[in-house]
């Protein structure tokens, strides 16, 4: 684990997180220990049997959750120790996400969902057009700025999310199985499009998915197991430059 | 902070767009309370302008005396003994500063002239009428002296009635059927307009008192007199003098109530608006509550809506929106929502009132404060009854919310 003494800081860092869900004679504890360093600009995908807390452990790095014990830290910010709305404020400008179920606000375009983000950071209406225009480049929907979700395949959909995710340009990107609800043949396309943003603007990608074609893509598997990190994997070929 | 709150606006409003029909339901409660009490307040003024107007058209020196107490809020004219022509007599002969006295008895009756049907009131009086009532002869004459002691079967009619039963034909000499029996016409009003309690004060007959009494009512009651005063006569003492007068030949004793009622145009004009006021005020009180029941509405809406909508405020929270901008979000959506119920109430005021008031040929008065106070509520009643809703979209857990189904 520690083979990358280089890189001095990590982007992330977990230590001994723990997090019990409910209380008493019905808690139940969903992580029992994790530690897990996270550089930036890894590509790392989480995988797991189901239950075995990744979607916790998602929760917990996408600063939804706080961890019940343990300690948490993004950047030089002790993330354990952050109130409700301090934590937001950090997803606010650090962090974008991608969701199984897309989650874009029904009956309304693409290009006001993408823009969301940028209402909440009070970016100028100009500004704001432009940058939403541009994510939805990206994620190749030049022409469908206008449609609404819809009116859209699912692919599609899940596109905007990802622009919607992307146009405040995150050092990270939270994605729980974003593949989930999409064919194969979407799904890989999706992918591509995650590689593509990881490898050409340096955004530290997190995915959970339990399908390991998808899993392929990362440059990292984490397994998980029974709330713990059962194994870490890196993949030769994406160690070097590229 | 601005920059902000426009924000929250345009989010706001972008939630409203996006359910239109729905946004425009939520308010409709709020429209219609709106509406109810500017139409409310604006026809009472409206309608207490008109009576005041009317009456005071009436000229100052007009009173009237009529069995039974005071007109307005809980008169009661009931088992009150009416009055007789010896009673107009003794006010002709005994009160100097009255110029004329005008007996009035009458009813509704149906007309018939030629083919032409048509309902008026039909009053029997006497030439003091005109005096009294400010009347013009516009056509033909008045009553000549032996029409009026002999009842005669002759009328003057007002410009309503002549145009339904003649159309553009003079009326003078022709013959209308009066019930069972002919009456000639002998005269025509000079028109006048809309009476103070909205009537067609020109939709009238005129007969002789004793005509009218035999042929019409069956009886020798004189149910109200007109009085005239004198020009420059203060109507205080004449009105006193009418009472003791009255008292003494009803022979009521020291410690009982008048069983009739002299009032000057003044006391008339009050006693009417009291009583329109109390209408009003009624009315608009049921109006208040119906705006009451319309905040109730945005609530539950706004309940349901925050409901609907956990994935929405799930994924806003997961983007970093914070706890007091939902919160903010909602409120303003809930206020933008009820000002609007409230401007489209205000618009369908107008246009309501418009119409009624021309229907009821009554002045449309216009208040800028009842406006805008019926503004300002809807909105805040947006306000409180949009916190809660809006209270409780902001405390969602986002986890919990992102995957609600
Ligand atoms: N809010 C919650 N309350 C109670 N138990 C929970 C909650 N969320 C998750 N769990 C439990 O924690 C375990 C891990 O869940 P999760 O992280 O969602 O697993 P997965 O690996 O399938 O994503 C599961 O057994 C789940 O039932
Ligand atoms: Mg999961």
């Amino acid at each position: 684990m520690k083979d990358t003494p280089d890189r001095a800081v990590p982007l992330i860092s977990l230590r001994a997180v723990t997090k019990t869900y409910g209380k008493g004679s019905a808690a139940f504890q969903a992580l029992k220990g994790v530690d897990l360093d996270i550089p930036q600009g890894q590509f790392i995908a989480i995988m797991g049997p189901s239950g075995s807390g990744k979607s916790t452990a998602l929760n917990i790095l996408g600063c939804l959750d706080g961890p019940t014990t343990g300690s948490y830290q993004f950047r030089d910010i002790q993330v354990e120790e952050l109130t409700r709305n301090q934590r937001a404020l950090l997803r606010r400008h650090y962090l974008g996400f991608v969701f199984q179920g897309f989650n874009l606000l029904s009956r309304t375009s693409a290009q006001e969902n993408v823009e969301l983000p940028l209402l909440y950071r009070g970016a100028e209406t100009k500004v704001r057009h432009a940058a939403a225009r541009e994510a939805l480049a990206q994620v190749g929907l030049t022409g469908w700025e206008h449609h609404t979700p819809g009116e859209l395949s699912g692919g599609q959909q899940q596109r905007v999310a990802i622009a919607r995710a992307i146009v405040t340009r995150p050092l990270v990107l939270l994605a729980d199985e974003p593949t989930g609800n999409l064919d194969s043949q979407r799904g890989h396309e999706i992918m591509d499009l995650l590689v593509a943003l990881n490898r050409d603007q340096g955004i530290t990608i997190i995915m959970v998915t339990h399908e390991p074609e998808m899993a392929a893509y990362a440059g990292r598997v984490v397994k998980f197991v029974d709330g713990l990190v059962d194994s870490d994997v890196h993949a030769i070929e994406q160690k070097g430059d590229r | 902070m601005t920059q902000m709150l426009l924000n929250a606006l345009l989010l706001a409003l972008r939630a409203i767009r996006r359910n239109l029909m729905r946004s425009f339901l939520t308010v409709l409660g709020v429209v219609i309370g709106v509406a109810a009490v500017i139409t409310m307040v604006t026809l009472g003024n409206g309608a207490t302008r008109m009576v005041a107007d009317q009456i005071s058209s009436l000229g100052s020196n007009l009173l009237i005396l009529r069995p039974g107490q005071q007109l307005g809020p809980g008169r009661d004219s009931a088992g009150a003994p009416s009055f007789k022509l010896a009673d107009v007599e003794a006010v002709q002969t005994q009160v100097p500063s009255l110029r004329a006295v005008a007996p009035v008895v009458g009813s509704k009756v149906t007309l018939v002239a030629g083919n032409q049907n048509w309902q008026s009131q039909v009053n029997g009086t006497n030439n003091a009428y005109f005096t009294a009532g400010n009347w013009q002869i516009a056509a033909g004459r008045q009553f000549e002296e032996d029409e009026e002691s002999a009842g005669k079967a002759v009328c003057i009619i007002g410009a309503t009635t002549k145009k339904q039963l003649f159309g553009n034909t003079s009326p003078i000499g022709n013959e209308i059927r009066v019930k069972n029996f002919t009456c000639q016409v002998i005269g025509l009003l000079q028109a006048k307009g809309q009476g103070a309690m909205g009537q067609d004060q020109d939709d009238i007959v005129l007969m002789p008192i004793l005509t009218a009494q035999r042929r019409l009512t069956g009886s020798t009651d004189v149910s109200t007199l007109m009085l005239s005063m004198r020009d420059g006569i203060a109507s205080d003492p004449v009105m006193e003098q009418i009472r003791k007068l009255m008292r003494e030949r009803r022979k009521l004793s020291e410690n009982m109530d008048d069983n009739f009622s002299v009032m000057d145009t003044k006391q008339i004009a009050e006693a009417l608006s009291g009583t329109i006021r109390t209408m009003t005020g009624l009315l608009g009180a049921v109006a208040a509550v119906s705006l009451l029941v319309g905040g109730i509405g945005i609530m539950n809406i706004m309940l349901v809506s925050v409901t609907e909508r956990t994935r929405e405020i799930g994924v806003r929270l997961a983007i970093g929106a914070l706890e007091h901008e939902v919160l903010l979000q909602f409120l303003i959506e809930a206020v933008v929502l009820s000002a609007l119920g409230g401007l489209v109430g205000i618009v369908l005021a107008l246009v309501v009132c418009l119409g009624l008031t021309a229907l009821m040929h009554m002045p449309f008065l216009f208040s800028p404060g009842i406006n805008l106070l019926a503004f300002v509520f809807s909105g805040a009643i947006g306000i409180v009854f949009g916190y809660m809703p809006a209270r409780r979209a902001a405390s969602l857990d986002p986890i919990v919310a992102l995957r609600f189904e």
